[in-house]
């Protein structure tokens, strides 16, 4: 009796806790949805007090903005994840290999820079003047992003405790050069590390608004975080980054709250439809990392 | 004799390490993309630090550029700026990590003791959702909630209790509550997970033993639960406090909106070194702050790792 009585009381904190994750969420879900005028009236809510599309009909009238962002969105995942497997793992296997001469310097050369790091300006300096990573796709991709230590120790540890030296070596024997090994024999049997650490970069690339705000000047580069980080501080961004000819219209019958909220919905929306299905292999990669590093 | 001898034996030797690395030189051309990222992304800006010891000039660069050594520094830390900072960043930090800590291990414990699985998992995943969003998206929930005009805890909480509405975006003191709260909610799901990973980790056969001596659930807790959770509460902690010298620079930025008034309580050492860089155009303040936060920080990092060490060596870094 005494355990059933906790046992519901525990149910009762989890969806109280489930309830404060989801439901900032929601409201933002439900301002979107809400007519201007209601908003003004009565302010934010968690239902409706008018339903109304207007907010999305305001964007989808132009949704120029949008597909800009979304397409350097996606563009900058799909090149910035492939290249940041490619690039780790090439990295973290040699260092996984107990004859590679050299081993224990080039582990160090990787971990010494987890501990120490110049900063944002020297950094900055170096992206932006000498290697004029300014206004074009490539800052968003190659400047920080694309390899971190972590992952590269994260991928060792993998590939040491997965891979069996003597397959390599009965592979060796087999004629096999060390190229085919890695492609033919080791990635197949490293598909769930793979799987993390993909996933860690296409949340950190599709997530990413800091290296627009860096690196960008041009609004057509911007990715679709950034766009929403100026719609916050300054909604008529939206007004005045439209191509329709009657701008000053559009301008009067902005619906400055609903139509920003709408905006954050449709930035947020895929990672939060998608997210439940991944997750499951986000969490293995958790606890590898928790395990090493 | 006994020269030549040895003369040979190093010669051989070396001859033995150059076939070692010829042998293997297919894994060195593997390596060659990710350590000249490394070169570029974090060496050359390692030795970029000299700029904080010089007056920073773009068109002499790096190197031409007059050295004006400590002089960075002196009018960093003569402002007030220097201090406020580091206690802004060490101050939140500090409770980041002590809340986060415990409502991470509550939201394991309990959610263990959760017998029915979907229900389990669906816990486990609303709580994980705040963890996938963009610091951009939390500000927009943030702003949804506190927006002075119209915001929900204005018009919906407030106003109904006949309290006056607040302008959240002007008064400081509800700031230290507000970046609290919302880097809980952010981060609370993603300890938790690490803590329910060690958990499921503890052999089972310690509470079947524990059940058939009679004991009760929260002295299982208490006495197998906890004790085998240390290690991993210890690392986590030390690790972090590691980190105490570098701040989530999206919570910082992102969520008070660029709103000045309330620069006093939400200043970090990050967010002063990119305003000082970008708005300010301040190359020398700004590369001197970052210098004091590489230096202090990695001093932080190492020795937390030399704890890391003493405690479990397999967990340490190096």
């Amino acid at each position: 009796m005494e355990s059933k009585k906790t046992n519901w009381l525990i149910h009762a904190l989890f969806i109280f806790c489930s309830a404060t994750a989801i439901l900032p969420v929601l409201l933002v879900a439900a301002v979107s949805f809400s007519s201007e005028s209601s908003i003004n009236k009565y302010g934010y809510s968690f239902i409706p007090h008018e339903f109304s599309l207007f907010a999305y009909n305001y964007i989808f009238n132009d949704p120029h903005i949008i597909i800009r962002a979304y397409s350097v969105t996606i563009f900058v995942t799909i090149v910035g994840t492939l290249a940041c497997l490619i690039i780790t793992s090439a990295l973290a296997y040699p260092l996984s290999r107990k004859t590679l001469p050299y081993r224990n310097f080039l582990t160090f050369f990787v971990v010494l820079t987890i501990l120490f790091n110049g900063g944002l300006v020297p950094w900055y300096i170096l992206f932006k003047t000498y290697l004029h990573f300014s206004d074009n796709i490539g800052a968003l991709i190659v400047p920080g992003l694309m390899l971190n230590g972590f992952s590269v120790l994260i991928m060792r540890t993998f590939f040491i405790n997965t891979i069996p030296p003597e397959l390599i070596e009965a592979a060796d024997m087999d004629g096999a050069g060390e190229l085919r090994i890695f492609v033919q024999i080791v990635i197949p049997l490293s598909k769930p590390v793979y799987a993390t650490i993909g996933l860690f970069a296409t949340l950190a690339y599709w997530n990413d608004w800091y290296n627009s705000m860096l690196f960008q000047i041009n609004p057509d580069n911007f990715s679709m975080q950034y766009v929403l980080q100026r719609i916050l501080l300054n909604i008529q961004y939206l007004s005045q980054n439209t191509r329709s000819t009657n701008a000053s219209s559009s301008l009067a019958a902005l619906p400055a709250e609903t139509s920003r909220m709408a905006m954050a919905l449709i930035a947020a929306g895929p990672i939060i439809l998608v997210y439940p299905f991944f997750q499951k292999y986000f969490i293995k990669g958790l606890t590898i990392g928790a395990v090493k590093g | 004799m006994d020269n030549i001898r040895s003369k040979a034996i190093v010669a051989v030797k070396d001859w033995g390490q150059w076939k070692a690395i010829i042998r293997h030189k297919a894994l060195y051309m593997l390596m060659i993309p990710g350590i000249l990222y490394l070169l570029i992304n974090n060496y050359i800006p390692m030795f970029g630090i000299i700029i904080a010891f010089k007056n920073f000039n773009y068109t002499k660069g790096f190197l031409g550029s007059e050295w004006v050594y400590f002089n960075n520094f002196k009018y960093l830390f003569a402002t007030g700026d220097a201090f406020i900072m580091t206690r802004n960043t060490l101050g939140y930090n500090a409770v980041f990590i002590i809340v986060n800590l415990f409502l991470s291990l509550a939201m394991a414990l309990l959610l263990n003791e959760v017998r029915q699985n979907f229900a389990k998992r669906f816990y486990q995943t609303t709580l994980l959702l705040p963890f996938f969003l963009s610091m951009v998206v939390v500000a927009y929930l943030v702003y949804a909630l506190l927006n002075p005009a119209s915001g929900l805890v204005n018009m919906s909480i407030l106003k109904p209790l006949g309290i006056e509405p607040v302008s959240w975006y002007l008064e400081t003191k509800y700031w230290p509550y507000i970046l609290v709260i919302a880097n809980a909610w952010k981060g609370v799901g993603y300890g938790g997970v690490i803590y329910i990973a060690a958990i499921t980790g503890i052999d089972t056969e310690y509470y079947e033993a524990a059940t058939i001596d009679g004991a009760k659930k929260w002295q299982q807790i208490r006495y197998i639960t906890m004790p085998l959770l240390t290690p991993v509460i210890t690392i986590m902690t030390i690790l972090s406090i590691g980190r105490i010298f570098y701040s989530d620079f999206g919570l910082f930025y992102q969520l008070p909106m660029q709103s000045g008034t309330l620069l006093p309580v939400v200043n970090v050492i990050d967010t002063y070194v990119y305003t000082s860089l970008t708005t300010l155009g301040d190359i020398g303040m700004s590369s001197a702050a970052g210098l004091y936060q590489s230096v202090v920080g990695f001093l932080l990092v190492l020795l937390s790792n030399l704890l890391v060490r003493k405690i479990s060596p397999e967990n340490a870094l190096y």
